[in-house]
């Protein structure tokens, strides 16, 4: 259903109230002298775009004043140039969760507090939280495109937000030459999309080349070229150089949102396209790939390489930052196991994986920053012992993340995997679920390293004490609860990924 | 005695949230909360050990309540014949190793919550009917267990409790694609033990084989099986006394655990097929190789832990034979090894908390300043060591004996081997206990009130079980029974890969 203008602006709800805070608080910030405040509005804003997303009906009657996933409303919105879909309310729901607790942790960041420049920094913030909204929801190429550019943009900024820091400098300028590249490439394969399709539609493009409009192997090409751009924002394998340096370089917070939002983002249009755009429902929740479109093999590859890597590349390094970048590209990895089976059941564990990985990867980053606070250490060393000098609380919390990350149960993490890995298995793909296995093992060795160091390894004494706030142990315990939570009863949430799975085919 | 099994496993995590709660401050009031925090399972097992139904193969006290009902994983937990045993020998060794870790005075709060969850993990691991649960249980366990050994242990505790870690969950990621493959192989799809047993005869004979071994190689690792066994020494030697008698004393029995309930239960023709290598000949050569190797060794907790290789090597003989004395053997010489290696290693702990050193060359003579330390210890050893009377000897002959009609040449060798049992005990036994009396240990004072407390009741067990063995016998009976015609009959109906 063609949902009119004015229907529209209504379903619109959550990406307005973020547009408008943001304007707002780029307005207010050269009077408010309180730059708390403007981060409070940016949580208040988040909390309603959540809110909106969910959807919010009039007390005593049966008007909606904004649908969202309870009205369950779908539809085509803006001349079929959005969505409005399970798919897409869900990941709003990931993003609007992301970008509440990006902004929690930059009120308690040492590196973002007290810079004067707070204002911009929580509006760019609002806005890349924008374009994650209208990533997940984008129905047509170009839309897809502005909304990662969006995204894309307002990431180079947050980056070199430290400015006077060498190293953010570098990740700003590295992650805007790599994006840059990326986006061309990935241009370039839309072009061609639409020269063979004639259109931007996802269901136009579909039916075209359904019905045979171009050779196989040119859409092939075209769809290689347009994974580079979706690669890019996911940090998958050949497209995850600059992570590493970026998430180095980035203020904690943002390299959080970066690692979750930025990444359940790129998944999300990478499944939008893919899925209803370049397959075929069909009966008991499988999937058949267009004719002649063999991307499923060339993903298989794609994520073996991605998790090898990713877990390879972290072995060796010291700095938690670093780690934990390889660390996230490795779970990318993890995700396109799911991407490649074909299945509703490959692609709910996806969904659900997203969740559990918001909370453990956000987690981390979290004691990140609380040691960093304190002790201004982000490499290995920093957290010698971390358990006995006053961080007891957060290197409990670090361990539940971690062994989360690493799959253990009864941790979130540990659920999230053994879906991914089910869905594996019941496509028998056993290569990759070997593979998989492999990385896991590989995986815990590195968790197992820090968390040695917190707890094994006695501090030396210049370590620093380690101090936590009310603020931010409200968020350690609002990220850590859950982990153990969705470890112990999951079936709430599972319920939700899988009426997720539902894309609006006009 | 409603969801007894329930209140059982999940008492002790309640004790571990109480103990958090308590001011780190008063460390003796911690220890006493913790040690009561054991009591209402142990005393439930006696209970259930009264009350166990010893004619009927059934599980019994079955709580089944869906816990993912969109992926067919109940909350399942019931025992058997087989199981009971080991809850019984848990419930049992955990208030000990309790009253046996009132020295501990670092993290006095952490080690005894740490240690009260890590109980919950091993009882649930045996009283799951649900192979998802099992798992969750099985890798629950690996939590605590890593944080006592490597905060809590001797110098290379780090290397011991990494080198713990990665092993076992290298075997239970085996253990999961093959937990996967079963559940999408059965139809319905299930996690649900007894109703996976048949359905392990939907796969093909390679398929089968192959999911036997991964399974196998998981269990293995615990139990630990050459080649897979090189763990055991470094964790052995680290671990704090109370907790190497947990690795050992409970631990390593989830492995012989693990064949008897998913390898024998699920896949029953494969089992047939593999079980003269993996389990037989495997077993025999830890017999043989555990031994030769606990003669080898300077340090008394090391030369324990290779005897455990080497004692648990006749549980897998018994098992692959096939015939009720083998696999009645098998399962009372877990419970009796369970016992008995718990003695062994409190009492190298007695020793190490007086001298600081366990090297057997370094001792002498302690006879003679203890005098009851030497009794307790010359008790363990020729139980140990298998002497009629005591507890091992009756497990051991019902081993041979049952295996002696399925691989008479193995049992031959594994029968030699105890000439190097006796070899290494009584070597050790001279060295440090006889002999010329070292001047610097003259003085030791002979064991407390405390130690005695732990060691007696299972001296006494010790006894029992060797002239009344029927006490375990009974309970394990008519599920092994079971059991084993199970595996025949699947051996006989299933296709064979040979």
């Amino acid at each position: 259903m063609d949902l009119g203008n004015a229907a529209s602006v209504a379903y619109s709800a959550p990406e307005l109230i973020l547009i408008g805070a943001a304007i707002g608080i780029v307005a207010a910030d050269p009077v408010v002298r309180a730059k708390e405040q403007l981060g409070a509005a940016a949580l208040l804003a988040c909390a309603a775009a959540l809110i909106a997303a969910i959807g919010i009906r009039l007390p005593f009657s049966e008007r909606w004043l904004v649908q969202g996933l309870l009205r369950g409303g779908e539809g085509w919105l803006w001349s079929r140039m959005v969505v409005v879909d399970g798919f897409a309310v869900f990941f709003k729901l990931v993003f609007a969760l992301a970008a509440f607790a990006t902004v929690w942790m930059s009120l308690g960041s040492a590196e973002v507090q007290d810079s004067g420049e707070e204002g911009e920094y929580y509006a760019l913030v609002l806005a890349a939280t924008v374009g994650l909204f209208y990533m997940a929801a984008a129905a047509n190429l170009l839309m897809a495109y502005l909304a990662l550019e969006l995204v894309s943009l307002t990431s180079y900024v947050l980056t070199g937000y430290r400015r006077h820091d060498r190293r953010a400098g570098e990740a700003a300028l590295k992650y805007l030459i790599y994006g840059g590249v990326a986006s061309a490439v990935m241009v370039y394969g839309m072009s061609w999309l639409y020269g063979l399709a004639g259109s931007f539609q996802y269901r136009a493009i579909h039916d075209a080349l359904a019905h045979g409009a171009a050779a196989p192997l040119t859409v092939f090409v075209a769809v290689v070229l347009v994974l580079a751009g979706f690669g890019f924002k996911i940090a998958a394998v050949p497209f995850h150089m600059w992570a590493p340096d970026v998430y180095e370089g980035a203020p904690i917070p943002v390299t959080a949102f970066l690692s979750v939002g930025s990444k359940a983002a790129g998944f999300a249009i990478l499944i939008r396209l893919f899925y209803p755009g370049l397959s075929e429902p069909g009966a008991g929740g499988a999937w058949t790939t267009l004719a002649g479109l063999d991307w499923p093999t060339l993903m298989l590859v794609v994520s073996m390489a991605t998790m090898t890597l990713g877990n390879l590349g972290a072995l060796g390094q010291r700095n938690l930052k670093r780690l934990l970048a390889y660390s996230s590209i490795a779970h990318a990895g993890y995700l396109l196991m799911g991407f490649v089976v074909l299945d509703d059941a490959g692609l709910r564990a996806m969904l659900f994986y997203v969740v559990t990985y918001y909370l453990m990867n956000f987690g981390a980053f979290a004691v990140v920053m609380v040691v960093a606070n304190a002790t201004g250490r982000e490499d290995m060393d920093g957290y010698r012992g971390l358990a006995w000098r006053g961080g007891a609380v957060p290197a409990v919390a670090m361990a539940i993340f971690l062994f989360s990350l690493a799959g253990i149960p009864p941790l979130a993490g540990f659920v999230g995997k053994f879906y991914l890995f089910a869905a594996v298995v019941e496509q028998r793909f056993y290569v990759l679920a070997l593979v998989g296995f492999a990385n896991t093992l590989v995986a815990l060795y590195y968790y197992l390293r820090i968390v040695r160091t917190m707890f094994l390894d006695r501090p030396r004494g210049d370590e620093g004490v380690v101090a936590l706030d009310a603020h931010n142990a409200f968020l350690l315990y609002f990220l850590a609860v859950p982990t153990i939570g969705l470890g112990l009863y999951w079936a709430p949430v599972m319920a939700l990924a899988e009426r997720s799975v539902r894309f609006f085919l006009g | 005695m409603d969801h007894v099994l329930t209140w059982m496993t999940f008492l002790p995590l309640l004790g571990a949230a109480v103990v958090l709660c308590l001011p780190s401050r008063s460390p003796r009031l911690i220890k006493r909360v913790a040690f009561a925090a054991t009591l209402p399972t142990f005393a439930l097992g006696v209970r259930l050990f009264a009350a166990f139904d010893r004619a009927t193969t059934a599980y019994q006290y079955v709580d089944r309540v869906p816990w993912i009902a969109s992926y067919a994983i109940d909350y399942f937990v019931g025992v058997d014949g087989i199981s009971i045993t080991m809850v019984l020998l848990t419930a049992l060794l955990c208030p000990l190793c309790v009253l046996a870790s009132f020295g501990i005075d670092k993290g006095v709060k952490g080690y005894f919550a740490l240690f009260l969850m890590l109980e919950t993990g091993m009882l649930g691991v045996f009283v799951a009917l649900d192979f998802f649960l099992f798992y969750v249980f099985w890798e629950v366990m690996l939590l605590p267990m890593y944080f006592l050994i490597g905060v809590w242990g001797g110098p290379r505790r780090e290397y011991a409790a990494i080198k713990f870690f990665l092993y076992t969950f290298a075997g239970s990621v085996l253990m999961l694609i093959a937990m996967l493959v079963l559940y999408f192989g059965a139809t319905p799809h299930t996690f649900a033990i007894p109703e996976l047993a048949p359905g392990g005869a939907a796969f093909d004979p390679r398929t089968q084989h192959l999911l036997w071994l991964a399974l196998f190689v998981a269990f293995a690792i615990k139990i630990p099986a050459f080649p897979f066994h090189t763990w055991l020494p470094d964790a052995h030697v680290e671990a704090p006394t109370a907790i190497s008698v947990i690795l050992a004393g409970v631990l390593l029995k989830m492995g012989t655990y693990g064949i008897l309930r998913i390898n024998y239960g699920i896949l029953p023709a494969a089992t047939f097929d593999l079980a003269f290598w993996a389990l037989a000949a495997l077993g025999t050569f830890n017999i043989v190789y555990g031994a030769l190797c606990a003669l080898a060794q300077s340090d008394l907790k090391r030369l324990v832990a290779y005897s455990s290789i080497s004692h648990m090597g006749y549980v897998m003989l018994g098992m692959a034979a096939f015939t009720p004395q083998g696999l009645n053997g098998a399962v009372l010489q877990m419970f009796n090894h369970g016992t008995i290696t718990a003695m062994l290693f409190l009492l190298v702990g007695v020793i190490y908390d007086r001298a600081h050193h366990r090297d057997i060359a370094g001792f002498g003579g302690l006879a003679a300043p203890m005098p009851v330390y030497t009794a307790i210890t010359g008790l363990a050893f020729f139980a140990a060591m298998g002497l009629p009377g005591l507890s091992a000897f009756i497990s051991e002959v019902l081993v041979l004996l049952g295996s002696w009609r399925a691989h008479p040449r193995l049992t031959i060798v594994a029968a030699s081997a105890i000439v190097l049992t006796a070899g290494y005990l009584l070597w050790t036994l001279q060295r440090v206990w006889l002999g010329r009396l070292d001047e610097r240990y003259a003085g030791l004072p002979d064991v407390g009130a405390g130690e005695l407390a732990t060691l007696l009741p299972l001296a006494a067990i010790v006894l029992v079980l060797g002239v009344y063995p029927h006490a375990v016998l009974d309970l394990i009976g008519a599920s092994l029974g079971h059991l084993n015609e199970l595996v025949r009959a699947g051996a006989a109906a299933g296709p064979a890969l040979r």
